[in-house]
């Protein structure tokens, strides 16, 4: 039982209680300085602290702004924000990626391209953060994946904007389309702005999209989030809205433009219809076209090969980027230098025996035998070469590109589209310049009827035409209003050309299409109130040998397609009010009064009628034709929906 | 005096006895373990799981051992110190060969529901058997080197098991509270002074060690040790720890950010808030006044102990008790040294607080010997 006792403290153990108390004072010690440290770091310094803290939590994420909407003349709605579905992915979440992948592609189809894209972006981003698996999915297919959530960990259905074109084809060349920004595009911009940074953020890549993306982007938001040490987002704190983009109305007609689409379809072809009394574009139709929603979902190269490998060029804009000889629709540039310089009157006549011999060289009218005598309405009316080549030598390059400018050739107009060109219209200056040679007589009669050097676009033809039919100089307008606010008119100041000259040439282009000779009498209008006035323009786009003229011309149905001439056509109308300048290229198309100003004839009236023409405002052995014509080209432009509309959401 | 009427005039029996406990200690200890489910309940975002519930189910099973162990008399467990002590240098062999490996460092043995940590266990067990040691040593033999050299060796073998794990903070926990039992026991003060030298000189051989084959420490505690001295130079590397605990701890302020408002802990910012850094949450919570609220409750329990040990006539029980508070207060002060960037971060755990089943379990069972002795004291 000896163990069970304890041993009481003797007098041997006094050092305990002493020791115990200096242990004790120690500890109190270093209470206290613990005390007094946490004095220090919670009391003295907390605000140095707590500043530290703040900026360790406290996360600015950027609310991307809504894209501004597009609408035509009449509200029609062209470019617009719909809501997308997408599947993300957050691999923390899923576990087995490849396994909950496969099941995935098992429920709905998948995109080999998406995936890759996918798990390398999963590569480099926080595993917490989700992953687009697959954008634009349809509802049944997110309807499908939400169904089965439970067995595909981490897998979640999200909603979210995407830019869409209702009108697919009929705006591509005009809007564009958006995408999302590339490395090559942040490359592009000096200081880009923060919001440019967020993931698959779309921005304008071509057309109005890209030209007015400042305006159509607006101001991102921005809310500050409380994140973890990890940039996981725990809450928000507050957020401060951004603005969202300005919509745009634009001066275009989506009716008309989509028939003139409709119209030009099976042909390489610009149409452009200006409004004379403000400059308004009420179409401008590049054909054939493509869809822009292929682009903002990610064109697939199958696609995009079709599109590139099209020997018509689908991608091209040509109403501004596709520049052509404007071969006899530029006779008018001419006439009035010449008439303006008083080298020439409108009475005064030249006679045309089929050429004109320059130094050693002939230089060819179109009609072998020649025209005969000719005055200036007859010169337009029948389009006679050699007339021109005459007043052209007269009057000297130099005034008839000073001319052409003033009608708005050969000069870059402002409207925002992607690669507008400027044209050229040549002076000896600029051969001097840019060739390094002198200016030749020869090129003088070659620019005379629109050959040679000159160079116009579809709507610089358009712009010629309404600056002559209005004496004013009109400038294309493309927007009209941007959030609301009217953009300023083209209505532009009067030309400093004569009156009376201006009138003559007029009435030459009257004749054009409405006397009986004329190269486009085939295509005028009956409607009375509606006379239509024009110029038809065929352009080479080969030299003719000597041999071959002698043998004689090939037809242009002999020559393959891309060696075919240029068909052009501009117009305007009505006659002694003009409402409309409609200008028309149908590249290699052969003759302009063929080719050309039927189409050009058939839009105005479109535009003139503001629908569907009566058939009485044709000529009446066309109506039958025509007739057929409207319906079937009614038929072509009522199907909305379009059948890739169901798979694709 | 006879056994009986020792035990007739000087003990509580039965249930009688539970009267006869300290109190005012137990109550300390529930209100710092009430402290520490709350803070539990706060790190894990306002949720019961994962650390909270198992807490409190832990100290209620630890409620449980203080009790039992209290009602048994003191004299049972100075008898069992021997068999503790080499118990648990089994357990370190043990774990040695089969434990489990955890966060760099072998230290476990996983009992299924819990895990067992035998460091723990032996910083009681050692306390136990040096003050059984003293108390069976005449005193006039103290300070005689042999028998001085005897203690030494009963601290130096599981300190050396516990670094090789490697856990230098339990090491140093150990070697300290050895020697302030030693010292608590009469040993000479020559023998501290003596020690202390050769500990500056260790420390200047340890680094010199750096970078040679014969390198003392590992790599990462020479790191914690670079970065205790200058945490600024490695923010988001190896000083980030202390950094951020910092922060947490110095934006508390005076009142704190209010109960689970605390942005660096709840957003992960701190690593280990719920075992090692723990009072990092509850100061940026509660801030300055939270945290000496806390620390006044240690002192209380530091001071219960003391009383208790001087009241005592018996040696043992006087020399557990205040080996037990020793090695209470090393755990504390050496846990909020850390968080506060006083001292390396050695992994140590707040006591009553830390969310952790062995050492919470461990200390229970240290307090039901310090109420047996409270219990059963010589009257």
């Amino acid at each position: 039982m000896k163990n069970r006792q304890t041993k009481p403290k003797g007098l041997a153990h006094k050092r305990l209680p002493r020791r115990a108390l200096i242990l004790g004072g120690l500890q109190a010690a270093f209470i206290g300085g613990l005390a007094a440290r946490m004095r220090f770091m919670q009391v003295d310094q907390a605000d140095q602290y707590r500043l530290l803290a703040e900026e360790n939590r406290i996360n600015i994420r950027l609310i991307p702004p809504t894209r501004g909407r597009i609408y035509d003349r009449n509200g029609q709605v062209i470019g617009q924000n719909t809501p997308s579905y997408r599947i993300v992915i957050v691999r923390e979440d899923a576990g087995d990626l490849d396994k909950v992948i496969a099941k995935l592609s098992e429920l709905i189809p998948l995109n080999d391209d998406e995936i890759d894209r996918a798990r390398t972006e999963m590569r480099r981003s926080a595993p917490f953060l989700p992953v687009t698996l697959a954008d634009q999915v349809t509802w049944e297919d997110i309807s499908k994946v939400a169904v089965n959530t439970p067995a595909l960990p981490g897998v979640t259905p999200e909603v979210g904007l995407t830019r869409q074109y209702p009108s697919y084809e009929d705006f591509a060349h005009i809007v564009g389309y958006v995408g999302p920004v590339s490395d090559y595009d942040l490359s592009q911009i000096n200081d880009p702005e923060p919001v440019l940074h967020i993931p698959r953020f779309q921005i304008g890549k071509v057309g109005l999209e890209a030209k007015q993306e400042t305006a159509l982007r607006g101001k991102a938001g921005a809310k500050r989030v409380e994140v973890n040490a990890t940039g996981r987002v725990m809450r928000e704190l507050d957020r401060q809205e951004g603005q969202p983009g300005a919509d745009l109305q634009l001066s275009i007609d989506a009716d008309l433009q989509e028939y003139a689409q409709a119209r030009l379809a099976g042909e390489s072809a610009a149409a452009v219809v200006l409004d004379c009394e403000t400059g308004d574009i009420r179409a401008i139709s590049s054909a054939p076209s493509f869809d822009p929603n292929l682009f903002v979902r990610g064109i697939s190269v199958a696609d995009y090969q079709t599109l590139t490998q099209d020997k018509y060029r689908p991608l091209a804009n040509k109403t501004v980027q596709g520049t052509y000889p404007p071969g006899s629709t530029f006779k008018m540039v001419t006439a009035l230098a010449a008439l303006e310089a008083g080298v020439v009157g409108p009475s005064n006549t030249v006679y045309c025996p089929g050429y004109l011999k320059v130094g050693s060289r002939r230089f060819h009218c179109w009609k072998r035998g020649g025209h005969g005598t000719v005055d200036l309405e007859l010169s337009l009316k029948r389009s006679c070469d050699v007339y021109y080549y005459d007043v052209a030598l007269r009057v000297g390059i130099d005034k008839i590109s000073e001319m052409a400018r003033k009608l708005g050739l050969g000069v870059k107009h402002d409207i925002p589209m992607s690669a507008v060109a400027a044209g050229l219209a040549p002076n000896q200056e600029w051969k001097r310049r840019v060739h390094g040679e002198d200016w030749l007589v020869g090129d003088t009669a070659n620019a005379s009827i629109g050959q040679g050097f000159m160079l116009a676009s579809p709507l610089q033809l358009a712009v010629m035409t309404a600056r002559i039919a209005t004496g004013r100089a009109v400038s294309p307008r493309l927007v009209r209003s941007v959030d609301g606010i009217e953009q300023p008119s083209g209505a532009g100041e009067p030309l400093e050309i004569n009156r009376f000259n201006l009138d003559q040439v007029r009435k030459a282009m009257f004749s054009v299409s409405n006397s009986r000779r004329g190269t486009a009498y085939r295509s005028r209008i009956i409607a009375d109130e509606f006379r239509m006035a024009g110029k038809t323009g065929t352009s080479q786009v080969r030299n003719i040998t000597k041999a071959e003229r002698a043998a004689g011309v090939i037809r242009n149905e002999d020559l393959p397609w891309e060696r075919r001439d240029h068909a052009l056509f501009v117009s305007f109308a009505p006659y002694d009010n003009p409402k409309y300048a409609v200008a028309v290229v149908v590249e290699h198309g052969g003759g302009g009064s063929k080719a050309a100003a039927p189409v050009a004839r058939d839009i105005m009236l479109q535009a003139l009628y503001e629908g569907t023409p009566p058939l009485e405002a044709y000529p009446a052995g066309d109506r039958e034709r025509i007739k057929e014509q409207q319906k079937r080209l009614e038929g072509d432009r009522r199907p909305k929906a379009r059948p890739d509309d169901k798979d694709r959401a | 005096m006879s056994y009986l009427e020792y035990a007739v005039k000087s003990t509580p029996s039965g249930f009688r006895k539970f009267l006869y406990m300290n109190w005012p200690l137990t109550l300390l200890l529930i209100s710092a373990a009430c402290a520490g489910f709350l803070m539990l309940y706060s790190v894990a975002g306002g949720s019961w799981l994962p650390w909270a519930e198992p807490q409190m189910e832990r100290f209620g099973l630890g409620l449980a051992v203080m009790f039992i162990i209290a009602l048994v008399p003191i004299w049972f467990w100075r008898n069992m110190s021997v068999l503790a002590y080499l118990g648990a240098i089994a357990l370190l062999v043990f774990v040695e060969l089969f434990g489990t490996v955890g966060m760099g460092a072998q230290r476990w043995i996983d009992l299924g529901f819990m895990r067992l940590q035998p460091s723990e266990v032996m910083k009681i067990t050692l306390v136990m058997l040096l003050a059984a040691y003293y108390d069976w040593l005449p005193s006039y033999k103290t300070s005689r080197p042999l028998w001085v050299i005897i203690p030494v060796i009963l601290i130096l073998v599981p300190t050396f098991m516990v670094l090789r794990q490697p856990d230098l903070g339990t090491s140093i926990l150990l070697l300290a509270a050895g020697g302030g039992l030693m010292f608590l026991a009469g040993v000479h003060w020559a023998y501290f002074a003596a020690v202390i030298a050769a500990v500056v000189g260790l420390i200047a051989t340890v680094f010199n060690s750096r970078g040679t084959e014969w390198q003392l420490l590992k790599d990462y505690q020479f790191r914690r040790i670079d970065t205790f001295l200058d945490p600024s130079t490695d923010p988001l590397g190896a000083g980030y720890h202390i950094t951020q605990s910092k922060i947490a701890l110095g934006s508390g302020g005076w009142n704190g950010r209010g109960f689970m408002q605390g942005t660096q802990s709840r957003l992960n910012f701190l690593p280990e808030k719920h075992t090692d850094f723990i009072f990092t949450t509850l100061a940026e919570e509660f801030g300055f006044v939270g945290g000496i609220t806390l620390l006044v409750l240690y002192t209380l329990i530091l001071v219960f102990c003391l009383v208790t040990a001087l009241s005592t006539r018996d040696r043992f029980s006087s020399l557990v008790t205040l080996g037990i508070s020793l090695n209470f207060f090393l755990f504390f002060a050496v846990n909020m040294s850390m968080v506060m960037g006083l001292a390396p971060v050695v992994g140590v755990p707040l006591p009553m607080v830390s969310y952790g089943g062995s050492a919470m379990l461990v200390l229970m069972a240290a307090f039901g010997i310090v109420q047996s002795a409270h219990i059963h004291r010589p009257r």
